[in-house]
């Protein structure tokens, strides 16, 4: 790893956030899918979200390794996971949103998926191997959760008058945590000069027409009001954010330093 | 071709359960075999699905990334199972959604042991060890049960079930090997559910009254009490490889029996949680009854998408 220095952040800096970024909207979506659990409508949608849940826990289990290998603070991936503060985690606010219901959940799903496969195609040829391989084992796992997402999107909007009412309801919503999808700042920059991470400005035009291609195919309207939230990749999240970490921190924090 | 009376039919079906000729589904069967049959599976669909619940309790609160992975995988072999086995006992001609209104109507029962509350993570690694454990037990033998899709059921299942009760174990030694926080976390779980999982293997044999005629027909290849005797000799020697105290004062080897003795089961307390009294019996299908009811509007959307496709198709 080469140390240079660009806008106040080593190259080393840069990638070790980078990459606990993908690791926070993994970890977060995988932990809000996991609370589906039990509670699907229908088995085999069960076994499908949990499916995903899984695959999401592993991909944080992966970029984490890789995190504490790029810069060792004497950190575990479960001290990474379990232990930071709130500000400390700089997942998508999209991910955070609570489930609401299937439908929610699906379109949040969506928006995420359709992103996702586009950042891990690219993330394929990072000049960091171990991130490409990475990225092509996630790829294939997001192929099939994108595939899984947009039949359902589909099925949603072009299905009852309720499940269009609720899901195009669900659309206007999540809406405004989108374009954060497309955020950067100078972790960014730093990994795309080196072509260590992706340049996520490139492929906006493809994540909207994709987006748009599917909706309209599920007879949904992207809406007009166009303002838009960000603040997760700067640690600033939504009200929802401190009850997801409150569960999901609560053996490391009422049991610490201990091996489960 | 003679028709042959119902005798001549039942005999014919004797001999093959005899002869250990697995029965298929388009077999001649007497309706007892049917209907003991289509409860017992369903029954084993509904511990399975119900058995989610407890577990998934804790799916969110999971002390690290490794447990949480593994206990998703976990939840979900259970769903799966509950899939294999509504599709077993739909051979038989039990429809799946109406077995599991039957369930939530209180008609059909599930394990009594899902009824009791996950209260710690050490429940986690007590489940794993003593409840799948058990299942084992009784599953086992399920393997070589007269019915074909049951039987290949079982084979699938109890290879998971032993996978799930290991990583219980693992669980569980962790913790007893741990900080006596710990210790004392995994001891405090095994008090809770000694008792509930020695339950788990039905009533004594002479308090058991379709027993007799399921181990004739090979649905049941042991009785209640030699699967809780053989249960209770293999996990005693476990919990003393990882210095838990079974809790019961009346445990004690015997020597010309080759097998542990043990107190006296609270069969008051199993009575009352069979009839819905026990700590989560409403809980748990209140939690499934929401689910189905949560999701009706998906399964309309899916049916009413699916129609307008087919529609579309022959139009074009």
């Amino acid at each position: 790893m080469e140390y240079l220095t660009c806008n106040h952040m080593t190259t080393q800096e840069a990638f070790y956030s980078y990459i606990v970024r993908l690791g926070d909207d993994s970890l977060i979506l995988g932990q809000r899918l996991s609370e589906w659990c039990g509670h699907g409508p229908v088995l085999e949608e069960d076994i499908a979200l949990t499916n995903i849940a899984l695959d999401l826990i592993g991909q944080t289990n992966n970029l984490y390794e890789l995190a504490v290998s790029i810069e060792n603070k004497g950190e575990n991936i479960d001290q990474l996971a379990f232990l930071r503060l709130e500000k400390e985690y700089e997942n998508l606010l999209l991910v955070e949103q609570p489930n609401v219901d299937f439908g929610y959940t699906i379109v949040r799903q969506f928006f995420f998926d359709v992103y996702r496969k586009l950042v891990f195609e690219a993330l394929c040829n990072s000049t960091d191997e171990r991130l490409a391989g990475i990225a092509e084992k996630s790829l294939k796992e997001t192929k099939y959760h994108l595939k899984h997402s947009s039949e359902w999107v589909i099925r949603l909007g072009d299905g009852t008058e309720e499940s269009h009412r609720r899901v195009q309801e669900a659309v206007n919503t999540l809406w405004k945590f989108t374009d954060e999808l497309f955020f950067q700042d100078e972790v960014d920059q730093n990994v795309i000069e080196l072509g260590l991470g992706v340049d996520n400005s490139n492929f906006k035009a493809t994540w909207n027409s994709h987006v748009e291609h599917v909706l309209t195919e599920a007879t949904l309207t992207i809406p007009t009001n166009s303002w838009q939230h960000t603040g997760g990749r700067k640690g600033i999240h939504t009200e929802y954010f401190g009850y997801l970490l409150s569960e999901m921190q609560y053996m490391q924090r009422a049991y610490p330093n201990m091996e489960w | 071709m003679s028709t042959k009376n119902i005798e001549e039919l039942e005999r014919e079906f004797q001999a093959k359960i005899d002869a250990d000729i697995k029965i298929e589904p388009n077999d001649w069967m007497p309706e007892g075999y049917r209907k003991t049959l289509m409860r017992q599976i369903s029954q084993h669909a509904h511990s399975e699905i119900v058995g989610m619940l407890p577990e998934g309790n804790w799916i969110t609160r999971a002390p690290s990334l490794k447990r949480k992975a593994v206990l998703l995988a976990k939840v979900q072999d259970e769903a799966g199972h509950g899939l294999y086995l509504y599709s077993a006992a739909e051979t038989l001609g039990l429809d799946r959604e109406k077995s599991i209104d039957d369930l939530h109507s209180g008609k059909a029962k599930y394990s009594s042991i899902f009824n009791y509350p996950t209260l710690t993570w050490a429940d986690m690694g007590t489940i794993g060890w003593l409840v799948d454990g058990a299942a084992i037990m009784n599953q086992v033998p399920l393997c070589r049960c007269s019915y074909g899709p049951y039987a290949r059921a079982m084979v699938r299942v109890c290879k998971e079930e032993s996978f799930h009760q290991r990583q219980g174990f693992e669980i569980v030694s962790l913790l007893a090997n741990g900080t006596p926080e710990q210790k004392q976390m995994a001891q405090d779980s095994l008090n809770r559910f000694w008792w509930p999982a020695l339950m788990m293997f039905g009533p004594n044999d002479d308090n058991s009254p379709n027993s007799a005629q399921s181990i004739k027909w090979k649905i049941k290849r042991s009785s209640n009490d030699e699967l809780r005797q053989q249960f209770i000799d293999v996990t005693v020697a476990q919990a003393e490889m990882v210095g838990l105290t079974i809790p019961d004062k009346d445990l004690k080897w015997n020597e010309a029996r080759g097998s542990y003795d043990f107190g006296t089961i609270n069969w008051e307390e199993f009575n009352q949680v069979i009839q819905g009294n026990g700590p989560c019996n409403k809980e748990r299908i209140d939690a499934r009854r929401n689910a189905k009811e949560n999701g009706a509007w998906v399964r309309e959307a899916a049916n009413a998408f699916a129609e307008k496709r087919k529609k579309k198709e022959l139009t074009h």
